[in-house]
């Protein structure tokens, strides 16, 4: 059963349509990737998914429950991360604090434990705690967790990102352009990682990437947007000699 | 050096508290005010009349129970203003609520007279009520951030005003007269350290994570799974709460409220505590009352002409003449005029942003603080 399905989904920004058609298959443990030229729509569809934006027309379903008209913190506590293509940490809260954050939905006290610190508060704020800095030691920032999370390098930030997202135990993750700004060999690093934290944390991702090393290296399916509509979707060597997708990245006729 | 190592000394915050609560106590019943007091302070060598006009004095306790009362209302606001990045007007109008509230329970319904013991009783009626509005205000907060809000809990604050200026049988614009004084020392001591306590304490759990996180950035943070509207519920409804304290401990020590009394300018004082003691720091609350608080009483011509009295007459007489004299109006230009220093200067505030680490659950120091046992493979990676 698929993990993920969006049927026709459409989505229009006052008289522009910004997605139409949207049609998506998701199956438990599948990497996908979605490519597409600035303006496509690719960030949109994650907005979509994620409840930032409700979609106008069309159905988005998580296994059975369907996400249209749910708001962003429901549909992340049934377990959806996401990172985002301008990284959006916590700036100026400590690196800890951003993870723990991401426990909200996870934390089980109520308000009145935590006015008073009682009850559940002392074992919960203890059990969040070391799973943060559990996760922050597998992205190599155990030692950065009380540093404040805009003064650290640009490449720590991506990888808090990550392990924030993380902290929510998503089934699935949106990875929102996390190839941005690296160079070739951190590239590199960051699809073994990709692949690494797939196994280690049973997730199904979708991406949205530029790099197209990244995209053919690791995702098993690719799908094309271009304006608001699927152009394209199959295996990366499919993709790769798609005339339709050569023509809306190069252009048409010889280069030249 | 000295800092560092008083603030690492935690056993120091509750025996500070007990000491204040003792001390709250034996002021209140005059404890001090015997033979053998005299006899030890003699011995020690403290002078006779520090306690006579200080701890004894009126005066002194007056103005004690005021830097308490307004250091509930900077911490309360402060959770909304500082920790949740808003910029309420409201506060004032949450204060009328809880004083009226209070002052009409000890007056019609509650019988003080005979059980005074249900003053805290009326107290806590009057922070219930004003939470109960806190949450209608709460509302539109879903929907805007930043200057519209701002205008929307002044307007709040209007209604609250007009509303009680209008309904005859609470005094209208006359107000409440003859309120009991049932405001004593160990009573704001009490509700003082109440809201501290409980302030801090929301703030060092998933909610008060949350309020920051929206101060940062809200979509991210409901994107990370955080309950916006449950949390901006929650901070709004526990800053009016102890904004009605205030107002109810308040009624009961000035005796006389009227719609008057809680108009823009009281939020104003509040917000100019908020911002001299610093943003998002319950230590900076405490300090900034309490220096704003004090200040204001020292600029009184009388204080002051009293504090520099040791000055030769021939300083003192022209100071006198050209500058204390008129210091009640300067007042009210020197208060200003350190808040736009402040701002220009020091836009942090004392503490800005930061904590005494007093008030910081050990649990968060360390987990903020603790390296990695050892090496390791995952604590291998140091800097980049």
């Amino acid at each position: 059963m698929a993990l993920l399905t969006a049927t026709r989904v459409k989505h229009y920004f006052g008289g522009l349509c910004a997605v139409a058609d949207f049609n998506l298959d998701l199956q438990p443990g599948e990497l996908v990737g979605i490519i597409g030229p600035n303006g496509a729509g690719k960030t949109t569809v994650f907005n979509l998914i994620t409840g930032v934006y409700r979609a106008s027309e069309g159905s988005i379903r998580l296994r059975d429950t369907e996400l249209v008209g749910k708001t962003p913190h429901q549909i992340t506590a049934l377990r959806v991360g996401r990172t985002f293509q301008n990284i959006r940490l916590f700036r100026d809260l400590s690196v800890l604090d951003n993870v723990r954050i991401a426990h909200y939905a996870q934390v089980r006290y109520s308000p009145l434990e935590a006015l008073l610190h009682l009850g559940r508060y002392r074992r919960e704020e203890q059990r969040i705690i070391e799973n943060s800095r559990r996760l922050l030691g597998i992205f190599k920032l155990e030692h950065l967790a009380g540093e404040i999370a805009k003064n650290l390098p640009y490449g720590s930030q991506r990888r808090l990102e990550i392990a924030r997202a993380l902290a929510i135990d998503p089934e699935l993750l949106l990875l929102d352009e996390p190839a941005a700004g690296m160079n070739p060999n951190e590239i590199d690093q960051l699809m073994e990682f990709i692949q690494w934290i797939r196994r280690e944390f049973q997730l199904t991702i979708l991406l949205i990437e530029h790099q197209m090393k990244l995209v053919m290296g690791i995702c098993e399916r690719i799908k094309v947007l271009d304006f608001g509509e699927t152009l394209a979707e199959g295996p990366p060597e499919a993709i790769q000699n798609d005339p339709k997708v050569l023509e809306a990245y190069l252009g048409e006729g010889p280069v030249g | 050096m000295g800092w560092e190592w008083l603030m690492a000394q935690r056993w120091l915050l509750p025996v500070l508290v007990a000491v204040g609560l003792v001390l709250a106590f034996a002021i209140e019943y005059n404890l001090f005010n015997n033979e053998y007091v005299r006899e030890v302070m003699m011995y020690v060598g403290i002078p006779e009349y520090t306690l006579e006009y200080t701890l004894f004095n009126k005066y002194v306790q007056l103005v004690m129970m005021y830097v308490g009362i307004n250091i509930i209302l900077t911490v309360s606001l402060n959770l909304v203003n500082g920790y949740m990045g808003e910029f309420s007007l409201a506060h004032a109008g949450f204060m009328a609520v809880g004083a009226y509230t209070a002052a009409l329970l000890t007056q019609k319904v509650l019988p003080v007279a005979v059980y005074p013991g249900l003053f805290p009783l009326a107290v806590l009626a009057g922070g219930l009520m004003a939470a109960l509005l806190g949450l209608i205000v709460a509302v539109p907060s879903f929907k805007v951030r930043g200057d519209y809000l701002a205008i929307i809990t002044l307007a709040f604050l209007m209604i609250v005003k007009s509303v009680i200026e209008n309904i005859d049988t609470i005094g209208g614009p006359r107000g409440i007269p003859g309120i009991k004084k049932l405001t004593t020392l160990p009573w704001v001591f009490f509700w003082t350290v109440v809201s501290i306590w409980v302030v801090r304490n929301f703030v060092y759990s998933k909610y008060g994570r949350g309020v920051l996180s929206i101060r940062e950035d809200e979509i991210a943070s409901d994107l990370m799974s955080v309950n916006t509207r449950r949390v901006k519920f929650l901070a709004f409804m526990v800053s009016s709460f102890f904004a009605g304290v205030a107002g109810g401990l308040f009624a009961h020590l000035l005796q006389f409220i009227s719609p008057r009394v809680f108009d823009i300018i009281k939020t104003t004082d509040v917000l100019i505590m908020v911002y001299l003691g610093g943003i998002a720091s319950i230590g900076g609350s405490i300090l900034g009352a309490t220096v704003y608080t004090v200040l204001y009483e020292i600029l009184r011509p009388s204080n002051f002409a009293d504090l520099v009295s040791w000055l030769p007459a021939v300083v003192l007489d022209p100071l006198n003449e050209y500058f204390i004299r008129h210091l009640g109006v300067g007042r009210m230009v020197i208060m200003p005029l350190l808040l736009v220093l402040v701002m220009l200067y020091w836009p942090r505030g004392i503490m800005g942003l930061r904590e005494f680490r007093w008030f910081i659950p050990k649990r968060d120091l360390e987990a903020h603080h603790r390296q990695p046992a050892h090496g390791g493979s995952h604590g291998a990676a140091h800097g980049h």
